[in-house]
């Protein structure tokens, strides 16, 4: 059973991965004008030698099915092609930003599942005015946007309080907790907020529930029954929905890399849309893409394990 | 019936739950006793507070209740247990069998995780010793390849496999008292015979001292030494099960009245009239009055205490006795 | 896995439940009824409000702080921050309506259609609603500005796209069920167009199902557009809008001048937070759920 739904859920992975690439490599050519003019940059004034230059280097004038294959093998080669406006090739401006990008997102994956998880389990076996206080704060916290967030971050901890520093990336471990604390911090804040009120009535629905009161009935210690019973089935609705957190942290990156000046993919993304620089935007869409997709997977394949009651439901 | 030797006193008990910003009465009052060994069928229709009766028992109640009385387990007080003691006394004396296996245990764990948890966790028995017992006993229950169970999940049992599961379950740990709330009811009428078998042939091979809640009387009168009748929060009657035919409440004689007689056609089925009152509704007098059929004023204004009457004990301002009552159906007819 | 988090939802203690019950509660739903009531008349009378042309720029009058000239003060460029915050309202609340009123159009044809001709239409349906489900919608409005070039159009096309599936798959499923009923096996039975039946009876006992799904996503795309706008891709300077504000301000709070970005943050989150009251209550009202 389990193993038909990875098979399953795999194959449409690839699916996905492959219409994404479809619909990212045709953006070239949908697009309006040349697509020459769009893999040098928007802006400038197209110079016809350079344009066939371009064309020829490209294969832009190949079939589509011939310049999408060539295209697509490259990019699973580790070849995504060059960058005009950035002079660069795509690999390399990738792998110089992908660092600071991912140490965000580690980050604040950290700060969304643990403080997340510990708030809503306590405010669910604690209840009282606990768990009133926990539900109105995250109900508040939900509704603040992560650019919102990073401006009140920036203007109360760095400006007002002076902890943290507001803008850049830093420099090794140290350097990158101090400088990206606060990105961290406005990116995790609404999904923190998400997955304690998710833990939070997934903790209280088993605490409720039926089984529950056999273990209590039997005479199991208290502290066996929070663990193998209320966490260890509630924790298939919770890692389920850390993940979507997770997931969604990789389209969220692009703002905070922005409102923090980051150096990293996010903010690539959106310079090179704003130049609109077609070759670095197609590879990283394609990437963001495909990892969104496959966390997304990978999270629902790891949730069916935990609780096998789900691939019922998945399955049909 | 003697209170001195019982292994199981329930005197007076009084519940209140909070629900809804508002205090409920759910018991009225219930007074039981069980010597060790014998069973006690607790019968009543849904909502009579037979469950919360055994919940009571050990201390399972929600959050916000109030229990006024006394449950004593062989001389201890359980109501004034502290938690860690009632925990042992859960663990160790009393076992409980619930009316749906399919939710009461863990849907996620495996069949061996939950028959061994109680071992393990409160005997420290070794998870493998503790393994071939409940191997053993599933063999007790009439589950045969008990091996290859304990690696099963509850959602890959039937329902009647669950129940013999959960009362595995409850004798692993060697209990002297069993707590079973309408353990066939969730089943189909075929596997409740077979599972009411294997309760009742355990029971009385290990001297177990049962509390057996039902709302089917003669299945109560079938495996039960004595019956006890609840109605609205309150035990009404409370007599041997072979005296049930000169039952003194006109509740449990209605009950009897209402169930369907194999003998044959021909006779009707008395329905009782009116609705079941939940124990918040009762008024100052027997909460039967509105549905009895010989209620008088007194019935309306005063509450009847639980008093000895014929074989056992009656809460009634007018036990009834059939033979006096035949004699008078008799007198009647040929004035007429 | 979302019905699982759905059903994993529902539940909650009687203390919450009352929570629950006071923020649903009219005294809350009156306060978020005006606010909205309030920011949508001045989004339309904005030009009779506004003491001030939005864009006229005052080199002289840079960063004020508040005063009975400038309520809110001035930004960067001497700007009034209150005539910006009242003219941004027109874009701000404009760019989400159509972007979930073209989702729900769209989405709600593609619905029934695939609800009511079934077979391979349908799969091929649900499959591209599932797919734009999976994509994340901001990176598809950046691929698509990258294309395009930047501009609130393209902010609003591609979002709309994107929350097509919100609209699309819920309605093709109550469509799903609307179809079994007898009603309409009764009205095949006399003879009436496939078309007809989709249009004249699926379509508007669906209706109150759609409007909710457009009120309730309304505050997600209000907030989509913002951060569209604040990352440089959507609404254009000198244009006034809020989440454009938010990242005009950005310079101002390490000047120690935060007032742009916090006021406009704050209109945002209180607009958003008062949509998403007034979509819950709606729901209740029109469904009977208590999402």
């Amino acid at each position: 059973m389990i193993w038909r739904f990875i098979a399953r859920r795999t194959a449409m992975l690839v699916v996905t991965g492959l219409v994404a690439s479809i619909a990212v490599y045709s953006a070239l050519f949908v697009a309006p004008g040349d697509p020459a003019t769009l893999l040098i940059g928007g802006g400038k004034p197209p110079n016809p030698h350079l344009l066939a230059e371009i064309h020829r280097q490209y294969h832009l004038d190949d079939p589509f099915l011939q310049g999408y294959w060539r295209w697509l093998s490259g990019m699973l080669h580790g070849d995504a092609g060059q960058s005009l406006s950035y002079r660069d090739s795509v690999t390399h401006l990738v792998t110089g930003r992908i660092g600071n990008t991912l140490f965000l997102i580690a980050y604040a994956a950290v700060l969304i599942i643990v403080p997340g998880v510990v708030l809503g389990t306590v405010a669910a076996l604690r209840g009282g005015l606990g768990e009133t206080v926990v539900t109105a704060v995250t109900t508040a916290f939900m509704a603040v946007p992560t650019f919102v967030m990073s401006v009140l971050l920036i203007w109360w901890l760095s400006v007002q309080w002076r902890w943290f520093p507001a803008y850049g990336a830093g420099s090794g471990f140290a350097g990158r907790v101090e400088h990206l604390t606060l990105p961290a911090l406005a990116l995790a804040a609404a999904w923190t907020a998400y997955v304690a009120q998710v833990t939070r009535s997934a903790v209280r629905t088993e605490l409720v529930s039926e089984h529950v009161q056999t273990a209590r009935a039997r005479g199991i210690p208290e502290r066996v029954v929070v663990r193998k019973h209320i966490l260890r089935n509630a924790s298939g609705p919770i890692f389920s929905v850390a993940g979507v957190a997770v997931a969604g942290l990789i389209a969220g990156c692009a703002v905070v890399e922005q409102a923090f000046g980051i150096n990293g993919i996010g903010a690539l993304l959106i310079q090179s849309a704003a130049k609109q620089d077609l070759a670095v935007v197609q590879a990283l869409a394609l990437i963001t893409v495909v990892v969104f997709v496959a966390i997304n997977t990978l999270v629902d394949v790891v949730t069916v394990a935990l609780d096998h009651r789900v691939s019922l439901e998945g399955t049909s | 019936m003697t209170g001195t030797h019982a292994l199981l006193e329930v005197k007076n008990l009084h519940v209140t739950l909070t629900g809804d910003r508002r205090r409920r009465t759910v018991l009225h009052r219930v007074d039981l006793a069980i010597p060790a060994g014998a069973a006690l069928g607790l019968v009543g229709e849904s909502g009579s507070g037979k469950s919360l009766t055994a919940r009571t028992v050990l201390g399972l109640l929600p959050q916000g209740a109030r229990v006024e009385g006394e449950v004593r387990f062989d001389g201890r007080s359980l109501t004034a247990m502290a938690p860690a003691a009632l925990r042992g006394i859960r663990s160790h004396e009393i076992a409980m069998v619930f009316q749906d296996p399919r939710a009461h245990i863990n849907p996620v764990r495996t069949i061996g995780d939950f028959l061994t948890e109680g071992l393990v966790t409160t005997r420290g028995v070794r998870r493998a010793v503790a393994e071939a017992r409940a191997a053993a006993l599933l063999g007790e229950v009439g589950i045969a390849d008990g091996a290859r169970r304990l690696r099963q999940r509850p959602s890959e049992l039937s329902g009647g496999l669950l129940q013999r599961v959960m009362i595995a379950a409850a004798l692993l740990t060697e209990p002297r008292l069993l707590l079973a709330d309408e353990p066939t009811t969730a089943l189909d009428v075929t596997t409740q015979a077979e599972v009411m078998a294997i309760i009742d042939e355990t029971r009385l091979q290990r001297g177990l001292a049962m509390l057996f809640i039902t709302h089917d009387l003669a299945l109560a009168a079938a495996v039960c030494d004595r019956i006890a009748v609840m109605y609205a929060g309150s035990v009404v009657e409370e007599l041997p099960s072979g005296h049930l035919s000169d039952a003194e409440h006109p509740y449990t004689r209605a009950l009897m009245a209402s169930r369907p007689d194999l003998g044959g056609p021909g006779k009707k089925l008395t329905a009782i009239k009116g609705r079941p009152l939940s124990a918040f509704e009762t008024g100052p007098g027997c909460a039967f009055a509105p549905r009895c059929p010989d209620a008088r004023d007194t019935c309306t204004t005063q509450h009847p205490a639980l008093l000895p009457a014929g074989s056992g004990q009656a809460a009634c301002h007018f036990p009834h006795h059939p033979r006096a009552a035949a004699g008078a159906a008799e007198r009647s007819t040929s004035d007429a | 896995m979302s019905t699982y988090q759905i059903a994993a939802l529902g539940r909650g203690s009687t203390r919450l439940g009352r929570l629950r019950g006071l923020i649903r509660g009219r005294c809350v739903l009156i306060v978020a009824g005006s606010v909205v009531a309030v920011t949508v008349l001045t989004a339309v009378f904005a030009p009779l409000i506004a003491p001030y042309d939005p864009n006229a720029v005052d080199p002289t009058a840079v960063y004020q702080p508040s005063s009975s000239a400038h309520w809110l003060g001035t930004d960067d460029a001497g700007r009034d921050i209150l005539s910006r915050l009242l003219y941004g309202a027109r874009s701000s609340l404009l760019a989400p309506a159509l972007v979930t009123l073209t989702a729900g159009l769209v989405g709600t044809a593609l619905a029934v259609s695939a609800a009511w001709l079934g077979g391979w239409y349908d799969r091929l349906v649900s499959a591209l609603l599932d797919i734009v489900f999976g994509f994340p919608g901001l990176i598809l409005a950046v691929v698509v500005a990258a294309m395009f070039g930047a501009g609130l159009t393209v902010a609003v096309v591609t979002l709309s796209v994107a929350y097509l599936p919100f609209i699309g798959r819920v309605v093709r499923s109550a469509a799903l069920r609307e179809r079994q009923l007898p009603y309409v096996s009764a009205l095949r039975m006399l003879g009436v167009s496939g078309r007809r039946i989709c249009l004249r009876h699926l379509t508007p006992n669906l209706l109150p199902l759609v409007l909710v799904q457009i009120a309730t996503s309304y505050g997600y795309a209000l907030l989509d557009v913002a951060a569209f706008s604040f990352i440089g891709l959507g609404v254009q300077p000198p244009t006034a809008e809020w989440g454009l504000m938010v990242a005009n301000g950005s310079t101002g709070i390490l000047a120690g001048r935060p007032e742009q970005s916090l006021y406009a943050g704050v209109v945002i989150v209180v607009f958003v937070i008062a949509c998403n009251l007034l979509g819950g209550s709606l729901s209740q009202r029109l469904l009977g759920d208590n999402r």
